[in-house]
Protein backbone atom coordinates (compact mmCIF):
# COMPACT_ATOMS: atom_id res chain seq x y z
CA UNK A 1 0.00 0.00 0.00
CA UNK A 2 1.00 2.97 -0.70
CA UNK A 3 0.42 5.86 1.60
CA UNK A 4 0.61 9.61 0.99
CA UNK A 5 0.01 11.86 3.75
CA UNK A 6 -0.07 15.88 3.79
CA UNK A 7 3.03 15.49 1.01
CA UNK A 8 3.78 18.93 -0.63
CA UNK A 9 6.21 19.00 -3.60
CA UNK A 10 8.42 22.58 -4.54
CA UNK A 11 10.17 23.48 -7.56
CA UNK A 12 12.34 25.85 -6.06
CA UNK A 13 10.55 28.26 -4.54
CA UNK A 14 6.82 27.28 -6.34
CA UNK A 15 5.26 24.89 -4.60
CA UNK A 16 3.58 22.67 -7.56
CA UNK A 17 1.97 19.94 -4.77
CA UNK A 18 -0.45 20.95 -1.78
CA UNK A 19 -1.09 18.83 1.17
CA UNK A 20 -1.75 15.47 -0.69
CA UNK A 21 -3.37 13.07 1.04
CA UNK A 22 -4.67 9.31 -0.30
CA UNK A 23 -4.00 5.78 0.51
CA UNK A 24 -3.31 3.48 -2.63
CA UNK A 25 -3.86 -0.05 -2.53
CA UNK A 26 -2.21 -2.96 -3.69
CA UNK A 27 -2.98 -5.01 -6.86
CA UNK A 28 -5.06 -2.63 -8.18
CA UNK A 29 -5.16 -0.03 -10.58
CA UNK A 30 -5.27 3.78 -9.81
CA UNK A 31 -5.71 6.09 -12.27
CA UNK A 32 -4.56 10.06 -11.50
CA UNK A 33 -6.31 12.89 -14.12
CA UNK A 34 -6.59 16.05 -14.20
CA UNK A 35 -5.82 18.98 -16.70
CA UNK A 36 -2.17 19.67 -17.57
CA UNK A 37 -0.03 21.19 -14.88
CA UNK A 38 -1.80 19.97 -12.60
CA UNK A 39 1.02 17.95 -10.37
CA UNK A 40 -0.58 14.62 -11.19
CA UNK A 41 2.94 13.58 -13.00
CA UNK A 42 4.96 15.46 -10.50
CA UNK A 43 3.03 13.57 -8.11
CA UNK A 44 3.86 10.31 -9.91
CA UNK A 45 7.47 10.86 -10.02
CA UNK A 46 7.48 11.49 -6.79
CA UNK A 47 6.74 8.15 -5.70
CA UNK A 48 9.97 6.80 -6.83
CA UNK A 49 11.49 9.53 -6.45
CA UNK A 50 12.39 10.28 -10.30
CA UNK A 51 11.97 14.10 -9.26
CA UNK A 52 15.42 14.12 -7.19
CA UNK A 53 17.37 14.50 -11.04
CA UNK A 54 15.93 18.15 -11.57
CA UNK A 55 17.87 20.19 -9.25
CA UNK A 56 15.99 22.53 -7.01
CA UNK A 57 13.36 20.57 -6.21
CA UNK A 58 12.10 19.19 -2.83
CA UNK A 59 9.12 16.97 -1.40
CA UNK A 60 7.99 17.40 2.45
CA UNK A 61 5.49 15.04 3.99
CA UNK A 62 5.37 11.05 3.81
CA UNK A 63 4.86 9.03 1.03
CA UNK A 64 4.79 5.95 2.30
CA UNK A 65 5.51 2.39 0.32
CA UNK A 66 4.24 -0.70 3.27
CA UNK A 67 5.31 1.44 6.17
CA UNK A 68 8.23 2.88 5.17
CA UNK A 69 8.39 7.08 4.31
CA UNK A 70 10.24 7.17 0.60
CA UNK A 71 11.77 10.48 1.55
CA UNK A 72 13.36 9.07 4.49
CA UNK A 73 17.28 9.77 4.56
CA UNK A 74 18.35 6.20 4.67
CA UNK A 75 16.56 5.31 2.08
CA UNK A 76 18.51 4.30 -0.93
CA UNK A 77 16.82 5.58 -4.09
CA UNK A 78 18.51 3.10 -5.84
CA UNK A 79 16.97 0.21 -4.39
CA UNK A 80 13.90 2.22 -4.25
CA UNK A 81 13.46 2.22 -7.53
CA UNK A 82 14.24 -1.12 -8.37
CA UNK A 83 11.01 -1.82 -6.36
CA UNK A 84 8.90 0.59 -8.04
CA UNK A 85 9.07 0.22 -11.65
CA UNK A 86 8.17 3.35 -13.94
CA UNK A 87 6.94 3.31 -18.06
CA UNK A 88 7.22 6.79 -19.44
CA UNK A 89 4.60 8.68 -21.87
CA UNK A 90 6.99 8.72 -24.56
CA UNK A 91 8.34 5.06 -25.40
CA UNK A 92 12.06 5.10 -24.48
CA UNK A 93 14.06 1.72 -25.41
CA UNK A 94 17.44 1.83 -25.31
CA UNK A 95 19.28 1.68 -28.41
CA UNK A 96 20.22 -1.86 -27.88
CA UNK A 97 18.50 -5.28 -28.48
CA UNK A 98 15.55 -6.37 -27.64
CA UNK A 99 17.05 -8.84 -25.25
CA UNK A 100 19.45 -6.40 -24.21
CA UNK A 101 16.58 -3.91 -22.84
CA UNK A 102 14.58 -6.00 -20.80
CA UNK A 103 18.51 -7.66 -19.50
CA UNK A 104 19.77 -4.40 -18.85
CA UNK A 105 18.14 -3.90 -15.03
CA UNK A 106 19.03 -7.72 -14.07
CA UNK A 107 22.78 -6.76 -15.24
CA UNK A 108 22.83 -3.50 -13.48
CA UNK A 109 21.19 -5.74 -10.57
CA UNK A 110 24.70 -7.58 -10.65
CA UNK A 111 22.87 -10.92 -12.46
CA UNK A 112 25.08 -12.72 -14.76
CA UNK A 113 24.17 -15.81 -15.08
CA UNK A 114 23.14 -16.47 -18.65
CA UNK A 115 20.73 -19.10 -18.40
CA UNK A 116 18.38 -16.88 -15.27
CA UNK A 117 18.64 -14.01 -17.61
CA UNK A 118 17.34 -15.70 -20.56
CA UNK A 119 14.39 -17.00 -18.35
CA UNK A 120 13.53 -13.63 -17.11
CA UNK A 121 13.93 -11.79 -20.21
CA UNK A 122 11.43 -14.42 -21.65
CA UNK A 123 9.02 -14.46 -18.72
CA UNK A 124 9.33 -10.55 -19.02
CA UNK A 125 8.38 -10.46 -22.38
CA UNK A 126 5.47 -12.66 -21.79
CA UNK A 127 4.14 -10.64 -18.91
CA UNK A 128 4.25 -7.57 -21.58
CA UNK A 129 1.88 -9.40 -24.09
CA UNK A 130 4.82 -8.97 -26.61
CA UNK A 131 6.95 -12.51 -26.40
CA UNK A 132 5.15 -14.05 -29.15
CA UNK A 133 5.54 -10.15 -31.68
CA UNK A 134 9.66 -10.40 -30.72
CA UNK A 135 10.77 -13.78 -29.86
CA UNK A 136 12.60 -14.78 -33.24
CA UNK A 137 14.77 -11.64 -32.88
CA UNK A 138 15.44 -10.84 -29.81
CA UNK A 139 18.85 -9.70 -30.94
CA UNK A 140 17.51 -6.94 -33.23
CA UNK A 141 17.39 -3.29 -32.65
CA UNK A 142 14.38 -2.01 -30.09
CA UNK A 143 14.55 0.87 -32.08
CA UNK A 144 13.23 -1.23 -34.90
CA UNK A 145 9.84 -2.18 -33.52
CA UNK A 146 6.44 0.08 -33.48
CA UNK A 147 5.63 2.70 -31.36
CA UNK A 148 3.23 0.03 -29.38
CA UNK A 149 6.08 -2.24 -29.37
CA UNK A 150 8.19 -0.61 -28.03
CA UNK A 151 6.02 0.89 -24.99
CA UNK A 152 5.27 -2.94 -24.06
CA UNK A 153 9.20 -3.46 -24.23
CA UNK A 154 9.58 -0.26 -22.25
CA UNK A 155 7.10 -2.59 -20.11
CA UNK A 156 8.65 -5.65 -19.71
CA UNK A 157 12.17 -4.01 -19.03
CA UNK A 158 10.45 -2.27 -15.98
CA UNK A 159 9.02 -5.72 -15.19
CA UNK A 160 12.50 -7.87 -14.93
CA UNK A 161 13.14 -6.22 -12.21
CA UNK A 162 10.55 -7.44 -10.36
CA UNK A 163 8.99 -4.23 -8.88
CA UNK A 164 5.85 -4.58 -6.48
CA UNK A 165 4.47 -1.10 -8.03
CA UNK A 166 4.65 0.02 -11.64
CA UNK A 167 4.26 3.65 -12.68
CA UNK A 168 3.09 4.89 -15.51
CA UNK A 169 2.59 8.01 -16.66
CA UNK A 170 0.18 8.49 -19.87
CA UNK A 171 1.59 5.00 -21.38
CA UNK A 172 -0.40 5.03 -24.33
CA UNK A 173 -0.96 8.81 -25.31
CA UNK A 174 1.38 8.46 -28.42
CA UNK A 175 -0.10 5.27 -29.77
CA UNK A 176 -2.79 4.55 -31.96
CA UNK A 177 -6.27 3.64 -30.53
CA UNK A 178 -5.28 -0.57 -31.39
CA UNK A 179 -2.00 -0.43 -29.18
CA UNK A 180 -3.48 1.76 -27.07
CA UNK A 181 -6.12 -1.24 -26.23
CA UNK A 182 -3.03 -3.36 -26.02
CA UNK A 183 -1.76 -1.41 -23.33
CA UNK A 184 -4.98 -1.04 -21.72
CA UNK A 185 -5.83 -4.63 -21.74
CA UNK A 186 -2.03 -5.45 -20.60
CA UNK A 187 -2.63 -3.01 -17.61
CA UNK A 188 -5.61 -5.01 -16.92
CA UNK A 189 -3.36 -8.20 -16.38
CA UNK A 190 -0.72 -6.73 -14.71
CA UNK A 191 -3.12 -5.51 -11.76
CA UNK A 192 -3.46 -9.15 -10.51
CA UNK A 193 0.62 -8.89 -9.64
CA UNK A 194 1.14 -5.47 -9.27
CA UNK A 195 0.02 -2.44 -7.48
CA UNK A 196 -0.21 -0.03 -10.58
CA UNK A 197 -0.67 3.75 -10.55
CA UNK A 198 -1.11 5.34 -14.30
CA UNK A 199 -1.40 9.05 -15.10
CA UNK A 200 -3.87 9.25 -18.17
CA UNK A 201 -5.18 12.09 -20.11
CA UNK A 202 -8.11 10.07 -21.81
CA UNK A 203 -10.71 9.98 -19.05
CA UNK A 204 -12.62 7.03 -21.00
CA UNK A 205 -8.90 5.49 -20.49
CA UNK A 206 -9.24 6.26 -16.73
CA UNK A 207 -12.70 4.42 -16.50
CA UNK A 208 -11.92 1.33 -18.53
CA UNK A 209 -8.71 0.27 -16.78
CA UNK A 210 -8.61 1.64 -13.24
CA UNK A 211 -9.88 0.59 -9.92
CA UNK A 212 -9.46 3.98 -8.16
CA UNK A 213 -9.13 7.40 -9.75
CA UNK A 214 -8.10 10.94 -8.42
CA UNK A 215 -8.68 14.00 -9.54
CA UNK A 216 -5.92 16.69 -9.06
CA UNK A 217 -6.07 20.36 -10.01
CA UNK A 218 -3.87 23.24 -9.22
CA UNK A 219 -1.63 21.30 -7.37
CA UNK A 220 -4.35 19.64 -4.89
CA UNK A 221 -6.40 16.39 -4.81
CA UNK A 222 -10.32 17.37 -5.59
CA UNK A 223 -11.51 13.64 -5.46
CA UNK A 224 -10.51 10.24 -4.91
CA UNK A 225 -12.95 7.43 -4.99
CA UNK A 226 -13.84 4.28 -6.50
CA UNK A 227 -14.01 4.95 -9.95
CA UNK A 228 -17.22 4.27 -10.51
CA UNK A 229 -18.29 6.99 -8.16
CA UNK A 230 -15.68 9.63 -9.49
CA UNK A 231 -17.55 9.02 -13.09
CA UNK A 232 -21.06 8.44 -11.73
CA UNK A 233 -21.92 10.29 -8.60
CA UNK A 234 -18.86 12.75 -8.37
CA UNK A 235 -18.69 14.77 -5.08
CA UNK A 236 -17.46 17.88 -5.63
CA UNK A 237 -19.11 20.00 -8.83
CA UNK A 238 -14.93 20.76 -10.12
CA UNK A 239 -14.81 16.92 -10.96
CA UNK A 240 -18.08 16.51 -12.42
CA UNK A 241 -17.44 19.65 -14.65
CA UNK A 242 -14.02 17.95 -15.64
CA UNK A 243 -15.09 14.63 -16.45
CA UNK A 244 -17.98 15.77 -18.31
CA UNK A 245 -15.96 17.62 -20.43
CA UNK A 246 -17.05 21.39 -19.66
CA UNK A 247 -13.19 22.22 -19.00
CA UNK A 248 -9.72 20.30 -19.24
CA UNK B 1 23.85 39.92 -56.69
CA UNK B 2 24.36 38.09 -53.23
CA UNK B 3 24.01 34.64 -55.34
CA UNK B 4 27.14 36.09 -57.66
CA UNK B 5 28.58 37.19 -54.58
CA UNK B 6 28.53 33.65 -52.95
CA UNK B 7 29.95 32.06 -56.14
CA UNK B 8 33.07 34.16 -56.79
CA UNK B 9 33.78 33.36 -52.54
CA UNK B 10 33.18 29.82 -53.25
CA UNK B 11 35.32 29.58 -56.05
CA UNK B 12 37.72 32.07 -54.49
CA UNK B 13 38.26 29.50 -51.50
CA UNK B 14 38.20 26.51 -53.53
CA UNK B 15 40.99 28.10 -56.02
CA UNK B 16 42.82 28.59 -53.01
CA UNK B 17 43.00 25.10 -51.59
CA UNK B 18 42.87 23.68 -54.75
CA UNK B 19 46.27 25.67 -55.40
CA UNK B 20 48.06 25.09 -52.18
CA UNK B 21 47.17 21.15 -52.15
CA UNK B 22 47.58 20.93 -56.05
CA UNK B 23 51.08 22.27 -55.84
CA UNK B 24 51.88 20.23 -52.74
CA UNK B 25 50.97 16.98 -54.31
CA UNK B 26 52.59 17.66 -57.57
CA UNK B 27 55.98 18.71 -55.95
CA UNK B 28 55.78 16.78 -53.06
CA UNK B 29 54.39 12.89 -54.16
CA UNK B 30 57.18 11.95 -56.26
CA UNK B 31 59.85 12.96 -53.23
CA UNK B 32 57.87 10.26 -51.26
CA UNK B 33 59.99 7.26 -51.72
CA UNK B 34 60.75 4.73 -49.71
CA UNK B 35 63.96 5.85 -48.77
CA UNK B 36 62.53 9.09 -47.76
CA UNK B 37 60.19 7.53 -45.45
CA UNK B 38 62.79 4.91 -43.97
CA UNK B 39 65.90 7.17 -43.64
CA UNK B 40 67.01 9.65 -41.56
CA UNK B 41 68.35 12.87 -42.62
CA UNK B 42 72.08 13.06 -44.41
CA UNK B 43 74.62 15.86 -45.05
CA UNK B 44 73.65 18.30 -43.06
CA UNK B 45 69.98 17.98 -43.63
CA UNK B 46 70.55 18.14 -47.26
CA UNK B 47 69.30 14.65 -48.16
CA UNK B 48 68.29 11.43 -47.04
CA UNK B 49 64.73 10.71 -45.32
CA UNK B 50 62.45 11.88 -41.86
CA UNK B 51 62.21 8.92 -40.29
CA UNK B 52 62.98 10.22 -37.14
CA UNK B 53 60.38 12.99 -37.91
CA UNK B 54 57.82 10.61 -38.64
CA UNK B 55 57.98 8.38 -35.97
CA UNK B 56 58.55 11.66 -33.15
CA UNK B 57 55.10 13.18 -35.06
CA UNK B 58 53.82 9.60 -34.47
CA UNK B 59 55.07 9.10 -30.71
CA UNK B 60 54.25 12.91 -29.71
CA UNK B 61 50.57 12.50 -31.34
CA UNK B 62 49.90 9.14 -29.17
CA UNK B 63 51.34 10.21 -25.74
CA UNK B 64 49.18 13.21 -26.41
CA UNK B 65 45.74 11.57 -27.00
CA UNK B 66 46.84 9.55 -23.76
CA UNK B 67 47.03 13.00 -21.92
CA UNK B 68 44.38 14.65 -24.14
CA UNK B 69 40.99 12.53 -24.24
CA UNK B 70 40.92 10.44 -20.81
CA UNK B 71 41.48 14.59 -19.69
CA UNK B 72 39.07 16.38 -21.99
CA UNK B 73 36.30 13.43 -21.66
CA UNK B 74 35.81 13.37 -18.03
CA UNK B 75 36.24 17.16 -17.61
CA UNK B 76 32.99 17.15 -20.32
CA UNK B 77 31.05 14.33 -18.42
CA UNK B 78 31.36 16.24 -15.50
CA UNK B 79 30.03 19.76 -16.59
CA UNK B 80 27.32 18.02 -18.53
CA UNK B 81 26.33 15.09 -16.08
CA UNK B 82 27.48 16.57 -12.75
CA UNK B 83 26.55 20.17 -12.75
CA UNK B 84 23.13 21.31 -12.39
CA UNK B 85 21.33 21.98 -16.02
CA UNK B 86 20.56 25.90 -14.91
CA UNK B 87 24.58 25.87 -14.62
CA UNK B 88 26.35 26.10 -11.16
CA UNK B 89 29.18 28.67 -10.85
CA UNK B 90 31.61 26.51 -11.10
CA UNK B 91 30.98 24.77 -14.65
CA UNK B 92 30.38 28.65 -15.56
CA UNK B 93 34.14 29.36 -14.84
CA UNK B 94 35.07 25.94 -16.43
CA UNK B 95 33.27 26.54 -19.67
CA UNK B 96 34.41 30.18 -19.67
CA UNK B 97 38.40 28.88 -19.02
CA UNK B 98 37.84 25.72 -21.86
CA UNK B 99 36.57 29.19 -24.20
CA UNK B 100 39.48 31.06 -23.49
CA UNK B 101 41.74 28.36 -23.31
CA UNK B 102 40.86 27.71 -27.23
CA UNK B 103 41.85 31.29 -28.21
CA UNK B 104 45.26 31.28 -26.66
CA UNK B 105 47.73 31.32 -29.25
CA UNK B 106 49.77 27.96 -29.63
CA UNK B 107 53.28 29.95 -29.07
CA UNK B 108 51.76 31.08 -25.47
CA UNK B 109 51.40 27.39 -25.09
CA UNK B 110 54.98 26.37 -25.89
CA UNK B 111 56.33 29.12 -23.56
CA UNK B 112 53.94 27.48 -20.42
CA UNK B 113 55.29 24.33 -21.14
CA UNK B 114 58.47 25.00 -20.95
CA UNK B 115 57.97 27.41 -17.54
CA UNK B 116 55.58 24.89 -16.46
CA UNK B 117 56.18 21.41 -17.26
CA UNK B 118 59.91 21.73 -17.82
CA UNK B 119 61.40 23.95 -15.27
CA UNK B 120 58.50 23.39 -12.21
CA UNK B 121 57.28 19.93 -12.27
CA UNK B 122 60.60 18.45 -14.52
CA UNK B 123 63.40 20.21 -12.37
CA UNK B 124 61.56 19.50 -8.99
CA UNK B 125 61.33 15.71 -10.23
CA UNK B 126 65.12 15.94 -10.94
CA UNK B 127 65.92 17.12 -7.45
CA UNK B 128 64.01 14.98 -5.44
CA UNK B 129 65.01 11.62 -7.63
CA UNK B 130 68.15 12.21 -9.55
CA UNK B 131 71.56 12.82 -8.03
CA UNK B 132 72.94 16.35 -7.75
CA UNK B 133 73.67 17.93 -11.19
CA UNK B 134 72.30 15.24 -13.34
CA UNK B 135 69.10 16.13 -15.27
CA UNK B 136 66.58 13.05 -16.84
CA UNK B 137 62.86 14.94 -16.49
CA UNK B 138 63.85 18.78 -16.12
CA UNK B 139 64.86 19.31 -20.50
CA UNK B 140 62.68 19.17 -23.63
CA UNK B 141 61.44 15.38 -24.15
CA UNK B 142 58.21 13.74 -25.86
CA UNK B 143 56.29 13.70 -22.13
CA UNK B 144 56.54 17.35 -22.21
CA UNK B 145 55.84 17.96 -25.65
CA UNK B 146 52.68 16.04 -25.46
CA UNK B 147 51.53 17.76 -22.05
CA UNK B 148 51.86 21.00 -23.27
CA UNK B 149 49.77 19.74 -26.92
CA UNK B 150 47.59 18.19 -24.75
CA UNK B 151 46.92 21.30 -23.29
CA UNK B 152 46.03 22.74 -27.00
CA UNK B 153 44.07 20.14 -27.71
CA UNK B 154 41.66 19.82 -24.45
CA UNK B 155 38.88 22.83 -25.70
CA UNK B 156 38.18 21.01 -28.63
CA UNK B 157 37.94 17.47 -26.93
CA UNK B 158 35.91 19.00 -24.09
CA UNK B 159 33.52 21.09 -26.50
CA UNK B 160 33.66 17.90 -28.76
CA UNK B 161 32.45 15.87 -26.00
CA UNK B 162 29.85 17.90 -24.29
CA UNK B 163 28.01 17.93 -28.05
CA UNK B 164 28.17 14.51 -28.15
CA UNK B 165 26.80 14.04 -24.57
CA UNK B 166 24.17 16.45 -25.74
CA UNK B 167 22.96 14.31 -27.84
CA UNK B 168 22.01 11.17 -25.64
CA UNK B 169 17.93 11.77 -24.93
CA UNK B 170 17.56 12.94 -21.22
CA UNK B 171 14.78 10.07 -21.63
CA UNK B 172 17.05 7.40 -22.15
CA UNK B 173 19.16 8.53 -18.44
CA UNK B 174 15.50 8.46 -17.05
CA UNK B 175 14.91 5.16 -18.55
CA UNK B 176 17.90 3.78 -16.98
CA UNK B 177 17.51 5.31 -13.29
CA UNK B 178 14.38 4.26 -12.95
CA UNK B 179 15.26 0.97 -13.58
CA UNK B 180 17.36 1.66 -10.55
CA UNK B 181 20.37 2.26 -11.79
CA UNK B 182 23.26 5.20 -10.33
CA UNK B 183 24.09 7.62 -11.80
CA UNK B 184 27.70 6.39 -13.38
CA UNK B 185 26.02 3.11 -14.45
CA UNK B 186 23.99 4.89 -16.48
CA UNK B 187 26.84 7.28 -17.90
CA UNK B 188 28.99 4.22 -18.44
CA UNK B 189 26.00 1.63 -20.36
CA UNK B 190 23.64 4.54 -21.59
CA UNK B 191 25.45 7.84 -22.18
CA UNK B 192 28.91 7.11 -23.28
CA UNK B 193 28.16 4.27 -25.88
CA UNK B 194 25.27 6.44 -27.01
CA UNK B 195 28.12 9.35 -27.38
CA UNK B 196 30.99 7.23 -28.28
CA UNK B 197 31.05 7.78 -31.81
CA UNK B 198 30.58 11.81 -31.50
CA UNK B 199 33.62 11.62 -29.06
CA UNK B 200 35.55 9.99 -31.39
CA UNK B 201 34.88 12.42 -33.76
CA UNK B 202 36.03 15.39 -31.58
CA UNK B 203 39.14 13.68 -30.39
CA UNK B 204 40.11 12.82 -33.75
CA UNK B 205 39.95 16.24 -35.01
CA UNK B 206 41.25 17.59 -31.79
CA UNK B 207 44.20 15.52 -32.26
CA UNK B 208 44.65 16.47 -36.16
CA UNK B 209 44.50 20.01 -35.04
CA UNK B 210 47.34 19.54 -32.58
CA UNK B 211 49.45 16.91 -35.13
CA UNK B 212 50.38 19.87 -37.25
CA UNK B 213 50.63 22.43 -34.42
CA UNK B 214 54.66 23.18 -34.60
CA UNK B 215 54.49 26.38 -31.43
CA UNK B 216 53.67 24.47 -28.29
CA UNK B 217 56.75 21.92 -29.52
CA UNK B 218 59.20 24.56 -30.42
CA UNK B 219 60.65 25.06 -26.62
CA UNK B 220 59.28 21.73 -25.06
CA UNK B 221 61.28 18.82 -26.68
CA UNK B 222 61.51 19.33 -30.49
CA UNK B 223 65.17 18.41 -31.77
CA UNK B 224 66.72 19.90 -34.76
CA UNK B 225 68.22 17.19 -35.83
CA UNK B 226 68.47 13.38 -34.12
CA UNK B 227 69.89 10.44 -36.14
CA UNK B 228 68.32 8.07 -33.64
CA UNK B 229 64.47 7.09 -32.95
CA UNK B 230 63.23 8.07 -29.65
CA UNK B 231 62.70 5.11 -27.51
CA UNK B 232 61.80 7.29 -24.22
CA UNK B 233 59.11 9.79 -23.18
CA UNK B 234 62.15 12.05 -21.67
CA UNK B 235 64.19 11.72 -25.07
CA UNK B 236 64.04 14.53 -27.38
CA UNK B 237 62.43 14.20 -30.97
CA UNK B 238 62.16 15.17 -34.68
CA UNK B 239 58.68 16.36 -36.23
CA UNK B 240 57.36 16.76 -39.50
CA UNK B 241 55.97 20.01 -38.34
CA UNK B 242 59.46 21.63 -37.10
CA UNK B 243 61.19 19.66 -39.51
CA UNK B 244 59.54 21.91 -42.07
CA UNK B 245 60.31 24.85 -40.18
CA UNK B 246 64.12 23.89 -39.92
CA UNK B 247 64.26 22.99 -43.37
CA UNK B 248 62.85 26.04 -44.90
CA UNK B 249 64.89 28.39 -42.08
CA UNK B 250 67.96 26.43 -41.10
CA UNK B 251 69.72 25.08 -44.49
CA UNK B 252 72.41 26.11 -45.92
CA UNK B 253 70.77 26.19 -49.63
CA UNK B 254 67.16 26.69 -49.48
CA UNK B 255 66.64 26.16 -53.24
CA UNK B 256 68.51 22.32 -52.73
CA UNK B 257 66.14 21.53 -49.57
CA UNK B 258 62.93 22.30 -52.21
CA UNK B 259 62.82 18.85 -52.60
CA UNK B 260 62.63 17.80 -49.72
CA UNK B 261 60.91 20.49 -47.75
CA UNK B 262 57.98 19.56 -50.24
CA UNK B 263 58.28 15.87 -49.43
CA UNK B 264 58.35 16.24 -45.28
CA UNK B 265 55.17 18.44 -46.24
CA UNK B 266 53.05 16.47 -48.52
CA UNK B 267 53.65 13.33 -45.39
CA UNK B 268 52.66 15.94 -43.04
CA UNK B 269 49.85 16.91 -45.31
CA UNK B 270 48.67 13.52 -45.72
CA UNK B 271 48.76 12.42 -42.07
CA UNK B 272 46.63 15.21 -40.76
CA UNK B 273 44.21 14.54 -43.97
CA UNK B 274 43.92 11.40 -42.68
CA UNK B 275 43.14 11.70 -39.24
CA UNK B 276 40.46 14.45 -40.35
CA UNK B 277 39.03 11.67 -43.15
CA UNK B 278 38.83 9.06 -39.90
CA UNK B 279 36.74 11.63 -37.97
CA UNK B 280 34.60 12.42 -41.10
CA UNK B 281 34.29 8.74 -41.37
CA UNK B 282 33.22 7.66 -37.93
CA UNK B 283 30.76 11.06 -37.94
CA UNK B 284 28.84 9.94 -40.80
CA UNK B 285 28.33 6.37 -39.88
CA UNK B 286 26.61 7.95 -36.83
CA UNK B 287 24.31 10.12 -38.32
CA UNK B 288 23.33 7.29 -40.82
CA UNK B 289 22.78 5.01 -37.44
CA UNK B 290 21.41 7.32 -35.77
CA UNK B 291 19.11 8.12 -38.84
CA UNK B 292 17.36 4.68 -39.06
Amino acid sequence: MIDVRNFNFFYGEHQVLHGINLEIPDRQVTALIGPSGCGKSTFLRSINRMNDIIPGTRGEGLIAINGENVYAPSVDVVSLRRRVGMVFQKSNPFPKSIYENVAYGLRIGGMTDKRRIDATVERSLRRAAIWDEVKDRLNSSALALSGGQQQRLCIARALAVDPDILLMDEPASALDPIATQKIEELVYELKSNYTIVIVTHNMQQAARVSDRTAFFMLGKLVEYDVTKTIFMTPKEKLTEDYITGRFG
Amino acid sequence: MKSAALGVSVLLILAILLVIIGNIAIHGAKQVTWEFISQPPRDGLMAGGILPAIVGTAALVMLMSIVAVPLGVATAIYLHEYTPAGGSWIATIMRSAVANLAGVPSIVFGLFGLGFFINFIGRNIDRATQPPGEVLWGQGSLLWAACTLALLTLPTVIVATEEALRTVPQDLREASLALGATQWETIRRVVLPGSLPGILTGAILGISRGAGEVAPILFTGAAYYLPFLPGDVTDQFMHLGYHVLILSTQSPDVEATKPLLYGTVFVLLALTFLLNLAGVVIRTRTRSRLAR
